[in-house]
């Protein structure tokens, strides 16, 4: 692993005083990596990185992106520092035109880098181009997710950040999210994932966590982990679930 | 019948719409029905009042520019008092419902909006009496404009005025990053802030719109009715009901409510006299979240 983007060190967080969700997490996530965090239901997946986004209250424990103490930063500095989002459900804004879902996410650039950038988004999603007047609440799923993580890479993120992206996809767009997932990474994005559908996220992913209960327990190289002996006994008694239903409304 | 109504029901439909614009930002944006809209609007207009005359004293009588009932100093005033409603409803904010609304409860934030236009109204009162008050007392001739309207020159322009401070902010909400700011925060607050949008920031430029165009429309109540502590208070339900009508968080909706309900009025006093006036936003309110409760332009919740 060459140097470190996000560093992460036994960080606790949830939503109310004394009833921690994470409970001292750990990990690091290396620069053009893909790092991908599985887990039970309810191990606190999600509330991780919500918690690294600011989303969730930290408790305990610390957080660095690129060297810089983001443990107290609120939610709306991340893309200044280089933290870039997508959240599981209800990631795009519904009532804006695909355009301006791209444009309301640019407030950190240059004002004359925005058109030239928006431009660029297209290039590397061109379903949305066809879509860039269309009213975002009436895209397909697999076009939300997509402009979800447009919207997300439109800052220059340092680390994209997603939360059950494949969640509520039909099987067709969940491989198209993959495969987007892992061209997104060859142009040099680093990325943290976490991930109920374990298969498809350590077929793209570098290495892998296992959180169970709040914690890290385990860490691998995404290609061994899926026939790694303890991780299927950290998941034992819960069937590894392959797609969680309803997910996404 | 005379079409005289239709000048009556547009210039109070523009006085409702401009009030209306403030309690559907509000209400999309910060989540709760703003009951001291009203007197923002009335303070606003105090305020103004209170320049024109320091005005008066300094620079003793200016004369109005013809064919206006009004000279320089109202505009200068109407541009203070804008500046100061926006303080106030500012100010407002950060000693009141921002607190509150860190709690989390609406209905909280909704009460104390009440209990807060109780407070201003009266404090209005004991400063300046109930008695109503004019920006002027001089009478203007009405011209006609032909199929039996006459219209004053006040009217005009306070009609024209309406006009480019709705597209203005209209075009701010549709074209600016500010305007996309409050439209994605009305639509996802979480989301807005994971996209980098200062919350705060955009609930401060929330309150300064609203104070302003609130201020504005209290002016041209001062101008083409009367100043009285109640004059924001009475437009209440007209404004609600215009935001209501329209589709909450639509501008354009806001006005477009404002001048329908402002023409049923000004229809209805005509037709089944001016005791029924303060029914008709009433019977449109209940007509609307009976029939389409989203409004005209208004969106379904997700």
């Amino acid at each position: 692993m060459n140097e470190t983007v996000l560093d992460v060190r036994d960080l606790e967080a949830g939503y109310e005083p004394g009833v921690p969700i994470v409970r001292g997490a750990s990990i690091t996530v290396g620069k053009g990596e893909i790092v991908v965090v599985l887990g039970p239901n309810g191990a606190g997946k999600s509330s991780l990185i919500k918690a690294i986004a600011g989303l969730v209250p930290i408790t305990g424990g610390t957080a660095f992106l690129d060297g810089k103490d983001i443990t107290a930063a609120p939610a709306h500095t991340m893309v200044r520092l280089g933290l870039a989002f997508v959240p599981q459900t209800e990631n795009i804004f519904p009532l804006m035109s695909v355009e301006d879902n791209l444009k309301v996410a640019c407030g950190i650039l240059e004002r004359r880098e925005i058109p030239g950038r928006i431009e660029e988004m297209y290039a590397a999603f061109p379903d949305l181009v066809r879509q860039r007047r269309t009213t975002a609440g009436n895209l397909s799923g697999g076009q939300r997710q997509m402009l979800a993580v447009a919207r997300a890479l439109i800052v220059h993120p340092k680390v994209l950040v997603l939360d059950e992206p494949s969640a509520g996809l039909s099987p067709k767009f969940v491989s198209m999210v993959f495969e987007m997932l892992a061209g997104i990474r060859k142009s040099g994005v680093t990325i943290l994932l976490v991930e109920q559908n374990a298969k498809a996220a350590l077929a793209i992913g570098d290495r892998a966590y296992v959180l169970v209960e709040g914690k890290d327990r385990h860490e691998g190289v995404a290609s061994e982990l899926w026939n790694d002996p303890v991780v299927a006994e950290l998941y034992l008694g819960q069937r590894p679930s392959h797609a969680s239903k309803g997910g996404a409304a | 019948m005379s079409l005289q109504f239709v000048v009556d029901g547009l210039l109070t439909g523009s006085m409702i719409g401009l009030g209306a614009i403030g309690v559907t930002l509000t209400y999309s944006i910060l989540r709760f029905s703003n009951f001291a809209h009203g007197d923002f609007m009335a303070w606003g207009t105090y305020a103004t009042l209170a320049v024109v005359s320091a005005i008066g004293a300094t620079f003793g009588k200016v004369a109005p520019i013809a064919p206006l009932s009004f000279g320089w100093p109202l505009l200068v005033a109407l541009v203070v008092g804008m500046a100061f409603t926006a303080v106030l409803a500012l100010l407002l904010d950060k000693v009141l419902f921002s607190r509150l609304r860190s709690q989390g409860q609406a209905i909280i934030v909704v009460m104390a909006s009440f209990g807060a236009s109780m407070a201003l109204r009266s404090l209005l009162e004991f400063t300046f009496s109930s008695r109503p008050t004019y920006f002027s007392r001089a009478i203007q001739i009405a011209m006609p404009v032909g199929f039996g309207i006459r219209i004053t020159p006040d009217q005009i322009t306070l009609l024209l005025l309406t006009a480019v401070l709705v597209l203005g902010v209209h075009l701010l909400m549709t074209r600016t990053q500010t305007g996309r700011s409050m439209q994605a925060l009305s639509q996802n607050a979480a989301l807005a802030r994971i996209v980098g949008i200062d919350v705060a920031s955009v609930v401060r430029v929330t309150w300064v719109i609203g104070g302003a165009l609130a201020c504005v429309a209290g002016v041209m109540i001062g101008i083409l009715v009367q100043i009285r502590p109640f004059m924001g208070f009475d437009m209440l339900l007209p404004m609600f009901a215009a935001a209501i009508l329209g589709g909450i968080g639509s501008i354009p909706g806001a006005v477009l409510g404002g001048l329908i309900i402002g023409l049923a009025e000004a229809g209805a006093v005509q037709l089944i006299g001016a005791e029924w006036r303060a029914a008709v936003s009433f019977i449109i309110l209940m007509a609307v979240l009976f029939v389409r409760p989203i409004g005209l332009f208004g969106v379904r919740e997700r």
